[in-house]
Formats: C-alpha cells, sequence, structure tokens
C-alpha cells in the first residue's frame, strides 16, 4: 500500500499547494482591483487611519480637513468641509458608507500618500515603520472662493452651472453647479440630502451640472459652425446671405428664434459676421448646408467634443459634449446622410454639451485659437510644506488658425456692442461673448447659455453660463450673471 | 536527543510564538484588549505541557513534530479569535481544554492497542450514520445558512459530522483491510458496498444541503479505497459517480444551485432576484456577500499584511465588515493579517503535517493502521482545501471549519482526537520490536 500512501500524499500536497496559489492570485494580481470595487469597505475605512491631506482653494481657504477621533483604541480621521455647499461638486467627499467622489476620489492616491513620488514612498514607509499615522499630501486648488461664491449666489434658487477659468493657462477659478449639497451631511444623513423648491426635476444636487450636465448649446455652438467655416476657408466675415427669417430644409420652413425684443425678424441682406451678431438662424442654417454636417463635427473634435475634457474631476463625473443617439455618444460615420446640417450649424439637432466644454470653447477663441486644458489643481504639497507637484498649464491643441480666431473675436465683440449680448456689456472693457437660447421641447421654456470673454484682445477671462428651465432667453438671463463673473475676476480685489 | 524531548523544545518555541502574537494583538490594539492576552500564552503552554507529559507516557515512540505543529495552529487560531472577538477566545479555550483532556483520554485508553478498534468497525460505521443524520431529526437539528449541520441541547451547539468523520475512517480502514483482496479483483458484486456508500453520501449531501462535508466523506471513501485497492480506476468511478450525483442535486435543490452561481458569478453589474429578502438586488450586496467580503479582506493583506491585531475588520463604529469571520472566514482575517509570506507559511504548517502525517501511515506495518493514518491525514488536508479553497473561490464556498484554527468546540475535539490516532499510530510503528 506504500506506492499509493505516496501518491495520496502528493495528491494531498498538490491540493495545499493550489491554495497558496490562489491566496497569491487575489493577495497580489487581483488585489488592485478588488480595491477599486464600490462595495469594497475594508480598503475604505481602512484609509481612515491616514490622515488624508487638505484642500485649499487658490487664497489658503479650507475646502476639506480632519476631524480626529477615537473609535475602539484606534485613531481614525474624518472628513469635515467648512466650506460646504460652495465647492461640494468639485471638491466631492470621502466617507465610510459612501466611498468618494470628486476630487476626494480622482485625487485620492496623493490624499493618501499612495502616490507614486519617491519622496512620498519614503516619507510613508518611514512613518509606517516608525508606526507614526501617514500623512497625506495637500492639495492646492486654482479655485477663488470669492469667484465661486459669486457664481453660486448668482444661480442661487436656479438650475444651472457656471465655469470661469483663465483662457491662457486653463486654470479654472469657478466651477459652480446648483442646487448643491452640503458634503458634511453625506456619512450620517444621506437621506436629508435633498433640494427642494428647485425649478427642475429631478433636482439631482449631487450632479456636477459644470463638468456632468449636458445641455443643448443653442445659438453658442454658432461660435463652432463659424470657426469650422472660417478657419477652413468656405467663407469670409464679409460673405453676404439673404434671411428671409427662415431656412428651408428637406422642403420645411425652419423659423429664426424669437428675439427678446419681439416675433421673428427678417434682416434681409446680411454678412456672415451679421450673421452671428444678431444669432440669425437662417444664415447659419445656410452656412450648415453649404460645409456640411462632417466639417462642422470634425472642429467640435478640434475643440474637445467627443472626449472627456482632461480636468482632473473623476470620469465618472465627467461627460463627453457632443451628438447623443439614445442617451449615449454618438459620431454619425456618414454624417453627410445622418446629421441634419442645418439644424447642427446653430446647436440643436441631438447636441448635448457640458458648460465646461462650452468654457473651453470661449477659452480657444480668447487664446488665439489654442485649446488649453481646464486644471482646478494648481499644485501638491506634502505634509512638510514642500510642493511635489506644480500642476503646469498644459495646451491641448490648435483649433483654428490666429486669424480666425481674430475674426471670431470681433464677431462676438459686436454681438455684445450692438447684438444680443448686450447685458454683458462692461464700461470701458471689451467683451466679446454670444448667447445661446436651446429649445428644450416645451414651447417657451429653454435652456439659456452665455459664454464670453473679457477684454477681448488681451483676454483675462473666459466664462460659461447655463440655466435650465428658463423662460427669458440667454442675452436676458444668462448674459448679467457672465457680466458681473467677468467683473469680479477682473476687479483689482481678483486675486483674492 | 529522544523523541519527547524534541516535542518539549518544539513546544517551547510555539509557546514563545504564541506569546508573541498575543503581545502583537496586543500592543495594536491596547485600548480595547487588556492584558489578560498575555496570560493566554501562559495558559496555553501549560496545557500543552500536560499534553506533552500524557504523551511522554502513553507514546513515547510517537512523532515529535505533529503535537507542536496542531499547537501552533491552534495559537494561531486562537490569537485571531482574540483579535475578532475577545469573549469568543475564552470560549474557545475552553474547548481547547476540552479538546486536550480528548486527546488524553484517547491515549490513554488505546495506548496498549489500539488495532482492537478494528473488530468493532460495524459499530463505528453505524456511529457515522448515526451522527449524520442527527441533525435531520426535527427539534434537534439546527439550520445555519441553509445547511442543517448542528444540533443542539439547550444551549450547547455541536456539530456531530466532525466526530462522524473520525467514526467514518475507522470503519472504512477495519472494512478496506478485510476486504481489499477481493475489491482489487474488480468484480461487480464487490461494488455493491460502494454504491451503498455513494448513496448514503448523496443521502447526507440532499438532507443537510452540505456539499462540502458530502465531499469531504466521499472523498476520504475515495482516498482509502485507493491506498487498499491501488485501482485509479475505481477512485476515477467513483469520482464521476459523484460529479454526475452533484449535478444532479444542483439541478434539483435551490440552496445548492444559489451556491455554485455565487461562486461562478459573485459579482453582478445589474441587481439580480435575492432569495434572502425576496427583493432585487446586486448579487454583491445579496448572496455572494459574504464571499466577496472576504476576499476584499484577503486582497487587502497584501504582499506583508496589516500585523496581527491590525487587521481592518469593521467600521469605526463597530459594525462588522465581514460575516462569519472567526468560523468560515478566518483564513480571510489572517490573510489580511499576515499577507502573503504569513498565510504562506501557515499552509506550508498545514503541508508539513500532512507530510508527517503520511510518513506515519507509510511506517506503520499492518494495513489497518496505514489505512487509518491514510485516512485521518487526507481528511485532515481535504477539509482544509474545502474550506480554504471555498474562500479563496477556488471551488463553491461551503462552510466547514479549518481544522485547529476556526472557532468552533466539536471540531477542535474531533481534531485533537485524530491528532491523538496518528500519535498511537506512530508510537506502535516506532516502538523498538519486541521478539
Amino acid at each position: 500500500m506504500n506506492r499509493q500512501i505516496t501518491k495520496l500524499a502528493v495528491a494531498s500536497l498538490i491540493l495545499l499547494a493550489a491554495l497558496i496559489g490562489a491566496t497569491t492570485y487575489w493577495q497580489t494580481w487581483a488585489s488592485a482591483g478588488l480595491a477599486e470595487k464600490q462595495d469594497n469597505a475594508i480598503q475604505r475605512v481602512a484609509q481612515f487611519r491616514i490622515k488624508r491631506g487638505l484642500i485649499r482653494a487658490a487664497d489658503g481657504t479650507l475646502l476639506a480637513t480632519n476631524v480626529r477621533r477615537k473609535v475602539n483604541g484606534q485613531t481614525l480621521y474624518f472628513r469635515r468641509y467648512p466650506s460646504r455647499k460652495l465647492f461640494a461638486q468639485l471638491v466631492g467627499y470621502s466617507t465610510q458608507v459612501r466611498s468618494r467622489a470628486g476630487l476626494e476620489q480622482s485625487e485620492n492616491a496623493y490624499l493618501t500618500s499612495s502616490n507614486a513620488n519617491l519622496g512620498t514612498i519614503l516619507n510613508k514607509t518611514l512613518d509606517k515603520i516608525k508606526g507614526v499615522t501617514i500623512t497625506g499630501n495637500d492639495l492646492i486648488l486654482s479655485v477663488r472662493p470669492r469667484i465661486q461664491r459669486l457664481a453660486m449666489s448668482q444661480l442661487a434658487g436656479k438650475c444651472g452651472a457656471a465655469v470661469v477659468m483663465n483662457p491662457r493657462t486653463g486654470k479654472v477659478y469657478a466651477l459652480a453647479s446648483q442646487p448643491s449639497y452640503d458634503p458634511n451631511l453625506v456619512e450620517k444623513h444621506f437621506d436629508q440630502i435633498k433640494a427642494p423648491g428647485a425649478p427642475c426635476q429631478p433636482a439631482a444636487p449631487l450632479l456636477n451640472r459644470a463638468t456632468d450636465g449636458l445641455f443643448t448649446p443653442g445659438s453658442t455652438f454658432k461660435v463652432v459652425t463659424a470657426t469650422a467655416a472660417l478657419d477652413a476657408h468656405k467663407f469670409t466675415p464679409e460673405s453676404t446671405f439673404d434671411d428671409p427669417g427662415y431656412c428651408i430644409e428637406y422642403g420645411k420652413q425652419v423659423s429664426n428664434a424669437a428675439s427678446p425684443d419681439g416675433p421673428v425678424e427678417a434682416f434681409g441682406q446680411v454678412t456672415f459676421a451679421q450673421g452671428l451678431q444678431h444669432s440669425i438662424n437662417s444664415v447659419f442654417c445656410n452656412i450648415g448646408k453649404a460645409i456640411g454636417a462632417g466639417l462642422i463635427l470634425d472642429y467640435t473634435k478640434k475643440f474637445g467634443f467627443y472626449e472627456d475634457p482632461p480636468l482632473e474631476t473623476p470620469a465618472n463625473e465627467k461627460a463627453a459634449s457632443g451628438l447623443y443617439h439614445g442617451g449615449r455618444l454618438f459620431f454619425p460615420p456618414h454624417p453627410a446622410t445622418q446629421v441634419d446640417p442645418g439644424r447642427l450649424a446653430f446647436g440643436q439637432e441631438t447636441l448635448a454639451v457640458t458648460p465646461l466644454q462650452m468654457a473651453m470653447v470661449a477659452s480657444t477663441v480668447a487664446n488665439k485659437g489654442v485649446a488649453m486644458e481646464p486644471q482646478v489643481l494648481d499644485r501638491v504639497v506634502d505634509s512638510s510644506g514642500k510642493t511635489i507637484v506644480r500642476v503646469h498649464p498644459q495646451a491641448l491643441r490648435r483649433v483654428m488658425s490666429r486669424q480666425t480666431a481674430g475674426e471670431i473675436t470681433s464677431m462676438m465683440v459686436a454681438a455684445v456692442d450692438d447684438g444680443t449680448g448686450g447685458a454683458a456689456a462692461i464700461p470701458g472693457i471689451q467683451v466679446a461673448g454670444k448667447t445661446g437660447t436651446a429649445e428644450t421641447g416645451t414651447s417657451g421654456i429653454n435652456t439659456t447659455w452665455f459664454i464670453c470673454f473679457a477684454p477681448a484682445y488681451r483676454p483675462q477671462v473666459a466664462v460659461a453660463v447655463t440655466l435650465e428651465n428658463q423662460r427669458g432667453f440667454g442675452g436676458t438671463t444668462a448674459a448679467p450673471i457672465a457680466k458681473q463673473l467677468m467683473q469680479a475676476v477682473l476687479s483689482p480685489r481678483s486675486n483674492k | 536527543m529522544s523523541l519527547r524531548n524534541r516535542e518539549l523544545l518544539n513546544l517551547v518555541v510555539v509557546g514563545a510564538l504564541t506569546a508573541l502574537g498575543f503581545a502583537s494583538v496586543y500592543i495594536a490594539r491596547q485600548s480595547v484588549v487588556s492584558t489578560a492576552s498575555l496570560s493566554y500564552a501562559g495558559f496555553f503552554l501549560a496545557l500543552y505541557l500536560v499534553a506533552h507529559l500524557v504523551a511522554r507516557y502513553a507514546v513515547p515512540y510517537a512523532d515529535p513534530y505533529l503535537l507542536p505543529m496542531a499547537a501552533l495552529l491552534t495559537a494561531i487560531g486562537l490569537t485571531e479569535i482574540y483579535r475578532i472577538h475577545p469573549d469568543d477566545a475564552f470560549r474557545q479555550g475552553v474547548w481547547i481544554i476540552i479538546a486536550v483532556a480528548a486527546f488524553a483520554g484517547t491515549l490513554l485508553a488505546l495506548r496498549r492497542d489500539y488495532r482492537r478498534l478494528e473488530s468493532y468497525k460495524y459499530i463505528f460505521g453505524l456511529t457515522a450514520i448515526g451522527l449524520l443524520v442527527l441533525p435531520a431529526i426535527p427539534g434537534l437539528g439546527t439550520t445555519v445558512n441553509g445547511a442543517r449541520l448542528w444540533i443542539h441541547f439547550g444551549s450547547l451547539q455541536f456539530q456531530p459530522g466532525e466526530i462522524a468523520k473520525l467514526c467514518l475512517i475507522v470503519f472504512l480502514a477495519g472494512y478496506l483491510r478485510e476486504k481489499r483482496e477481493v475489491l482489487a479483483q474488480g468484480r461487480l458484486k464487490d461494488f455493491g458496498p460502494l454504491l451503498v456508500i455513494w448513496g448514503g453520501a448523496m443521502l447526507v449531501l440532499v438532507e443537510t444541503n452540505d456539499l462540502g462535508s458530502a465531499l469531504l466523506y466521499f472523498g476520504i471513501f475515495l482516498a482509502m479505497l485507493y491506498v487498499a485497492t491501488g485501482r485509479l480506476l475505481f477512485t476515477a468511478i467513483g469520482l464521476s459517480l459523484f460529479l454526475a450525483g452533484s449535478y444532479f442535486v444542483y439541478t434539483q435543490v435551490t440552496h445548492v444551485h444559489e451556491r455554485v452561481t455565487i461562486w461562478l458569478h459573485p459579482w453582478t453589474d445589474h441587481k439580480v432576484y435575492c432569495a434572502l429578502n425576496g427583493h432585487m438586488a446586486l448579487r454583491q450586496d445579496c448572496g455572494s456577500y459574504q464571499l466577496v467580503k472576504s476576499l476584499y479582506s484577503i486582497a487587502s493583506g497584501g504582499f506583508g499584511g496589516t500585523g496581527l491585531g491590525k487587521e481592518t475588520i469593521s467600521t469605526a463604529e463597530g459594525h462588522p465588515l465581514i460575516p462569519s469571520l472567526n468560523t468560515d472566514f478566518i483564513y480571510s482575517a489572517l490573510a489580511q493579517g499576515l499577507g502573503l509570506i504569513g498565510i504562506s507559511a501557515l499552509i506550508l504548517l498545514f503541508m508539513v503535517f500532512v507530510l508527517r502525517g503520511m510518513r506515519i501511515a507509510l511506517l506503520a506495518d499492518d494495513g489497518f493502521s496505514k489505512l487509518v493514518g491514510a485516512g485521518l491525514t487526507f481528511g485532515f488536508a481535504f477539509q482544509t482545501f474545502i474550506i480554504v479553497g471555498g474562500v479563496l473561490r477556488l471551488i463553491p464556498l461551503t462552510g466547514i471549519t479549518l481544522p485547529f484554527v476556526s472557532y468552533g468546540g466539536s471540531s477542535v475535539v474531533a481534531n485533537f482526537v485524530l491528532l491523538a490516532g496518528l500519535l498511537l499510530i506512530s508510537n506502535r510503528a516506532n516502538a523498538p520490536k519486541t521478539p
């Protein structure tokens, strides 16, 4: 029987060795994947022993800090958000029960010192050996509380978003989304997070409308169409059109949008530039038909549509702009037959864009045709105060020639000086802007927009404002808010 | 150095390791646990010294490594149980005392010649069946996690399957030694008993809803049949019968079906019907909750582990993050605390135990001893594989205990009796032959 016993012994050892193999798989190979799982509370709770890094605004204002508590003999660090609703969607939260959101999620590696910088690894290992609490790295953001507070108060009681950024660096000054919520409630009082009285359904206070809200761009998209037409040398600003007050598409009559001053107007003989200045749909409808949907869509891609904007917030809190079909981003393989070029040209069709993307459009024109990556992170500082990462401005790509950018800028200046965007005019400063009033399908209820930058030829600030469920127009509802935001940045106290 | 002195030396080393383990938990959780934790180490060493003295008297020539290894495994288990739930550690300590008493009793009772058990083999066989059927008796059995494995007398709970396993091994060893030549010829009519036992295992499976125990008993049977006859074909036929039977049960019994589904697809992206509460839920929040949480625990241990006592097993408010942690899932707690390095060492310890056990079976000079030795050792190895393999998602998860390590009275007692059996066989094989 000894031969059999030997074989049985070998079989038993193989069974047990398989256990070591499987354990190795879970603890090395699969470990990182499991740590990312939403329902993996162990990983999250374990990180509460780490003193997470602080999150500060550009002026040093604390946006996220820690409260130390002794629980069951362990020192744990829980998050507090002193700015409450002000930066809720951008900063997000870090909790035991509901995982993480916002920068707390996407910058978790820095905040918990698990990033791969050599110095951080060394410090963390030393802390571990010494048994000292591991301290995370601090984030310093580019957002300015004064601008953010203004944006939030202007949007208060509405559903909408505002993005304020520096067009030359891509640094974001404000990223506002209303309705908002208090991130301090997430851990224990999540059910109390509601937005009663918000004029939109669902109110979705957790949604970051600035980066993740998708809206029909309406006439603000004419900036993209104009860029395509001029940059591809299909038209010049002096090209003339005849505006009968409507445009014929597939045999159907598409009327111009009603203006704030009265019913649909017919402008008669107009130039390309006047078409943008007065936001004449029939002009853009004809431009669209002439240059084709394919060319317009190619330019949307240059502007950054069809990709997640490279902002530091989590990928699942950002949406890509573009045509949508059945709830999904849709790039038509045969645009000539699949997309109505006329409706696309003035920003209807099935276009859905984020306020951040439209701020990038304005910034690109302002920055002489070069799109900058939008950034909210300015630098990462370790626990001893040393800057370990500085986020430098990064060009995304050149979207159009300097000449095209100059031509579009003058048209946008005209739109503010003597056109649809008059409410954004600032005395003594040249403002370039474009209104947008997108139909929502419900008669009289619009999504209103304003995108702009100033000073027009030495830009310091670019703004996009979106408001949901408005009865007015972009020029009357969004433009005044955008004006205040630009003024706040341009005023001498702006470095606060 | 004599065998027993070597055993004593090993036990002292184990005692030191135990003290270290408890100290580690104590330091990590100073404000929660008391200095009483350190007295566990002393109590432990004293208890095993008693076991050693009994062994010195009853089985002087027995293998000197098995007792220290069992001591180390129980110490590791007790340390972890203490860390998870200090009150359970006290109860487990009491059970270990009872187990060591059973160990000593077995050694003393059978020290002259354990082989006389062979003549009572049918009594053992009947006892095994009786014990297995016990939980099915209404009023006596308790259903835990959908499986009827327990019986209770008042507040005392007992898992008779653990003792049934030992009885079954003794019966099989006696029966197979007697019939091995006949069986080896492979005549069709001799397969009768084989089919009867297969049917029995299936019955247990259906009755208790427990794939793990059925697999364990049947695996032990096939292994011992192979050792006795040397015919791999029998084992293959038996295995296919078992698999076919299991498949049938899988299609018929909801509980078994559920276990297999959990094993194959523990994570779902969409909500599925949750049999536990009748609502729609993600499977990781419902049926595979335990398995998934235990995998998270293992994975978070990583290469070096968090250190004993520093595992994350509950939220800051004290809500447990992994259910059944000190019984079925003690391996996942240990894997988190010890990391890949430590847990591999633990498995290696199991492997050395199995090697020593098989060596005893090899050295024994009669068929009954060889069969009992091989059966006990394989049962030990296979049980380890079934529970840890289940926790690691190698096979469907079934709730049986990790020998010597898990919290659970019947398991500890049964395993110490198993250890006594191996020592008795070893003692007889190593004893100087008197002409």
